[in-house]
């Protein structure tokens, strides 16, 4: 068999490229006539009218929602048949109907133009590429929410905003934020680099990957939905007296969590199923890139931890709507279910917003040190281990609540332990910038950054595990600070690493590098003087999600405020650096920017539909900088110009 | 021969970077605990709230050698390893560079021991402390001497209260959507809009919520504790010091939340015995029509129990007839 002949026998069986003559169906044609964002846009407006019409026709014959003219039934069929509907309209159900009806899936080949960002597709690259500007979507509508609540407390009695407006604003801005950061590193570069990074031609479950990407989207319409009925009053955590209490706004957080749920378990599951399946011959489990590493961490917590949101989601929406009373102290349910259920999940989500930060830090410093990761497998030992105990820390929430009150040094002690795997990032980072030679590019600096950010967040972490101490701070702005320093700077600093990193292989064109400097300084500096404020303020007295607060707090509020402006610019700054380089003015990126020895550097560029030629062989692990007569990382069986060199020189040094 | 050379340069630098740590970290630590400790809040009003300022200051005191540390490290790389110096050599690669099991044994050690310590001494603190301040739930595990009654059915409405060693004074915090109010059994069960408390006494909060999870910060007096409808949460502190106290509602009640706060006082017990008995029969009338004091109020639209909660307003639990009949005009 002549080597082409093998790899289109290749191709045909890992679906790449489909046997010539086979019938392309309607759904996925280049043109209007086909299935596309508009059609599920189309879809989903008919699915919540569809909805919105049949809930009120069941409930209509009820007194009391007649009275009350709301009615939560009508709101959560319309939202649940609105996804339905989106769903419909996307072709996320073709395949799966068709085989229920027992015919045979028509084949869908990808769409080559640019209509491909807007469709189904199978290929991961393509929904990285969709996550990329899905989770930029969450996070620049969060970041004006942000951007309102610090407008708000400039002053203290002074108020822009209603304080309906304001506690509409505070709920919306962490919800969308914390739906976003379940995300932001595991959608789109998770999907579109683990299988160039363990050398496979595609993720295990191609549909389940693009479904996760839909369901994800929706999930953003899901919870605006809640504007027009007054938004939901509860701030993220939803804790339910006040849920049930809530309007129907409410309605839009339950199912918004609920189908952002069914994203994270699919996404989840379909990377740990991609790792465990399909790494490259020669990809053992000690050769596994760190990034893949904390990735399959993360997709353990995501599947076994969101389950728990789900089903806490459902028995709210039932609650507000067939009047069960899980949540409903007087009827036989409590108050504290709710409470322990959701932060049984919030608290491993706690860490699916960590570990993929510490993978992409792990992964970009050994290339920007010239040295091999220190502490390889501490480093993978430390991520498994924190998922581990993830599950086992959740009361510290619930540490002034009342409940299991003789449980609370237990759970001071898991909370405390879990800093010792966390620290363990500590020792890696240290470890390789030892005698280094380090080169501040702006992917460095972004990840440089994310050990001073998380320092203070991890550090400020074990004040709050602390029970005696936790009395002071909390519920008020010191944890508030605490899980932005985590969050923020580290997750977010880590994605805008990876961006920098990596966008030059995902669209073969480099961000520019003076803005990016400008960038990474003013997000570095005003995210510190936004969030270093908050601790002191928090420490004098200040809760959460006020609008009112004392007099003497007003100079460090305005002082955060001011800083928190600044900080959005600094995201204008990135995103016009995100456009000039994308699309205004492109730099062609070479082939290695960066000079990585990783093996996702080492195929084609732009990446192929099946991303290597031949399936790699791996020989060794990617991490072998100034090291004279090491292998080459994997072999490629095809003449691939290979430019990742062992020295320290630059592309720009020549 | 050169690998002991190496060697000797490896230690070289740590040693280097341990020094100006340890320099660094004592003045840090002396600076924060004799400049900023006896200021850090929310002060010594109360013994939960010496108790827990002394154990931030601690933790303080571990982490800033902590934190000086990494930081110290992470300039030391930057200033002799990064690409610009031109006198750095060449990093070196290979299996010396890839782990160092002595160096990670030692990591791993250390930062269990802190957390042990860490966690031990929290513990000690929190039971020693009866609690620090924090909510205990209906049976607290850790209570001060003579507080059996603060939280059982023992306390009847014939009990009262006098100054005196192991009298805890026991006051119930009603929070309801946005205020709370304050009803001190032990004085007929009269209800106050302010929280008055006598100095130099055990106080035991008995928290409760009529609607939503709300949650009594007294801050001053370093009493945290969520109340919970028809949960009685306990927290006790001892009052050390006279002043005024802020109580805020700590956790998000909904529409008014930001608005939740009022200001209390810790008098002296002459003082507080004088307002009491005043109050107790000034307001003997409107404490006839209250629900009789219990741990807990069913709140119901529909009048019963808690239903006419707290002043003759009625109580909205919720907007439809789920949990009773929309309440009429009042």
């Amino acid at each position: 068999m002549t080597i082409s002949a093998e790899r289109t026998t290749i191709d045909e069986a890992s679906g790449a490229t489909p046997p010539a003559g086979r019938k392309q169906s309607w759904t996925n044609r280049p043109g209007w006539v086909s299935q596309h964002a508009g059609t599920a846009v189309i879809g989903a407006i008919l699915g919540y009218v569809f909805g919105h019409w049949l809930g009120n026709y069941i409930t209509s014959g009820y007194p009391y929602i007649a009275n009350s003219g709301q009615n939560s039934s009508a709101n959560a069929l319309a939202l649940v048949f609105a996804v339905v509907g989106w769903l419909l309209g996307i072709g996320a159900l073709n395949y799966p109907l068709a085989k229920m009806i027992g015919k045979e899936a028509v084949h869908e080949d990808p769409v080559d133009n640019w209509s491909k960002y807007f469709r189904y597709t199978q290929d991961h690259k393509i929904v990285g590429i969709q996550y990329i500007v899905g989770v930029l979507l969450f996070l620049f509508t969060g970041g004006l929410l942000a951007m309102a609540i610090r407008t708000e407390l400039l002053s203290p009695t002074t108020h822009v905003f209603g304080p309906g407006t304001y506690i509409e604003i505070v709920s919306e801005h962490g919800t969308v934020m914390m739906m976003m950061a379940t995300s932001i590193i595991l959608g789109p570069l998770g999907n579109y680099f683990v299988p160039l990074l363990i050398g496979s031609r595609r993720m295990a479950f191609p549909r389940i990957e693009a479904f996760s990407f839909w369901i994800f989207l929706a999930g953003f319409g899901v919870i605006f939905s809640a504007l027009p009925y007054g938004g939901f009053p509860t701030g993220w955590t939803g804790y339910a007296p006040l849920q049930t209490q809530a309007g129907p706004g409410m309605i839009s957080y339950l199912v918004g969590f609920a189908v952002i749920g069914l994203g994270m378990m699919a996404a989840g599951f379909n990377i740990a199923a991609t790792v465990i399946n399909y790494r490259a011959p020669g990809m053992t489990w000690s050769r596994l890139p760190i990034f893949v590493w904390a990735l399959l961490a993360t997709a353990a917590l995501l599947t076994l931890a969101t389950p728990t949101l789900f089903a806490a989601g459902l028995f709210g929406t039932l609650d507000k709507t067939v009047q069960t009373a899980f949540y409903v102290t007087e009827h036989g349910g409590s108050s504290y279910l709710w409470q322990n259920l959701f932060w049984f999940f919030g608290h491993p989500e706690v860490y699916i917003m960590a570990l993929p930060g510490f993978g992409i830090v792990a992964e970009i410093l050994p290339v920007f040190t010239r040295k091999p990761l220190f502490a390889y497998k501490v480093a993978a030992a430390g991520m498994i281990g924190v998922s581990l105990l993830s599950f086992f820390v959740w009361q510290h929430h619930l540490f002034q609540s009342g409940i299991n009150p003789d449980m609370r040094p237990l759970f001071m002690l898991t909370t405390e332990l879990i800093s010792i795997p966390t620290g363990f990032i500590f020792l890696v980072g240290m470890g390789t910038l030892y005698k280094a030679k380090i080169r501040f590019e702006v992917p460095m600096l972004f990840a440089l950054a994310v050990f001073f950010n998380f320092l203070i967040g991890g550090i400020t972490g074990v004040f709050l595990s602390d029970v005696p101490v936790n009395v002071t701070v909390h519920g008020g702005f010191f944890v508030l600070s605490h899980f932005h320093y985590t969050i923020m700077g580290g997750l977010l600093f880590a994605f805008m690493a990876g961006l920098y990193y990596w966008l030059p292989k995902m669209t073969g064109k480099m961000m520019n590098k003076k803005v990016g400097l400008w960038h990474f300084w003013t997000m570095f500096i005003f995210f510190n003087l936004t969030f270093f404020p908050m601790f002191i303020i928090g420490l004098l007295g200040q809760p959460r999600r006020v609008f009112t607060y004392a007099k003497n707090l007003t100079v460090w509020n305005d002082f955060s405020s001011i800083s928190a402006f600044l900080l959005g610019f600094s995201f204008l700054i990135f995103f016009a650096n995100l456009m000039w380089s994308m699309f205004i003015k492109p730099e062609k990126a070479p082939a290695n920017p960066w000079n990585s020895l990783g093996l996702e550097w080492q195929t084609a560029n732009p990446v192929p539909v099946y991303n290597f030629e031949r399936i790699p062989v791996i020989m060794t692990d990617p991490y072998h900088y100034s090291e004279e007569g090491a292998p080459a990382v994997a072999d490629l069986g095809v003449n691939v110009p290979v430019t990742a060199a062992r020295t320290t020189k630059t592309p720009d040094q020549k | 021969m050169s690998s002991e050379k190496s060697m000797e340069k490896d230690t070289n630098h740590l040693s280097r970077i341990f020094w100006i740590t340890a320099v660094i970290s004592v003045a840090a630590d002396l600076l924060f605990w004799f400049l900023v400790g006896p200021h850090v809040p929310p002060g010594r009003m109360t013994s939960s709230a010496s108790d827990d300022q002394l154990d931030f200051n601690i933790l303080m005191v571990i982490a800033l050698p902590v934190l000086i540390g990494v930081w110290v490290y992470f300039g030391y790389a930057f200033a002799h390893w990064g690409s610009k110096k031109g006198t750095a050599p060449e990093p070196v690669g290979g299996p010396a560079a890839r782990s160092n099991n002595k160096v990670s044994f030692l990591w791993i050690a250390i930062t269990t021991v802190v957390v042990l310590f860490l966690a031990g001494f929290g513990t000690v603190e929190l039971i020693v402390g009866n609690g620090s301040g924090g909510g205990e739930g209906p049976n607290p595990v850790w209570e001060p001497t003579g507080a059996a009654k603060a939280e059982t059915a023992a306390l009847t409405s014939s009990d009262s209260w006098s100054p005196g060693a192991n009298h805890v004074l026991v006051v119930q915090v009603i929070a309801q959507q946005w205020k709370f109010t304050y009803r001190y059994p032990q004085f007929g069960g009269f209800e106050s809009q302010q929280l008055i408390l006598p100095n130099d006494t055990t106080i035991a909060f008995n928290v409760t919520s009529l609607d939503v999870i709300h949650s009594f910060w007294a801050y001053q007096l370093e009493v945290k504790a969520d109340a919970n409808p028809q949960e009685n949460n306990v927290a006790f502190t001892t009052t050390k010091q006279t002043g005024s106290v802020t109580v805020r509602c700590s956790e998000l009640c909904g529409l008014w939340h930001g608005a939740m706060y009022d200001y209390g006082k810790v008098v002296s017990v002459s003082d507080f015995q004088n307002w009491a008995t005043t109050t107790e029969s000034a307001n003997a009338a409107n404490t006839k029509d209250l629900p009789a004091f219990a741990w807990t109020y069913v709140p119901d639209a529909n009048g019963a129990a808690g239903g006419y909660y707290p002043d003759g307003n009625v109580t909205p639990y919720s907007t439809v007839e789920t949990y009773g009949a929309k309440q009429p005009a009042s």
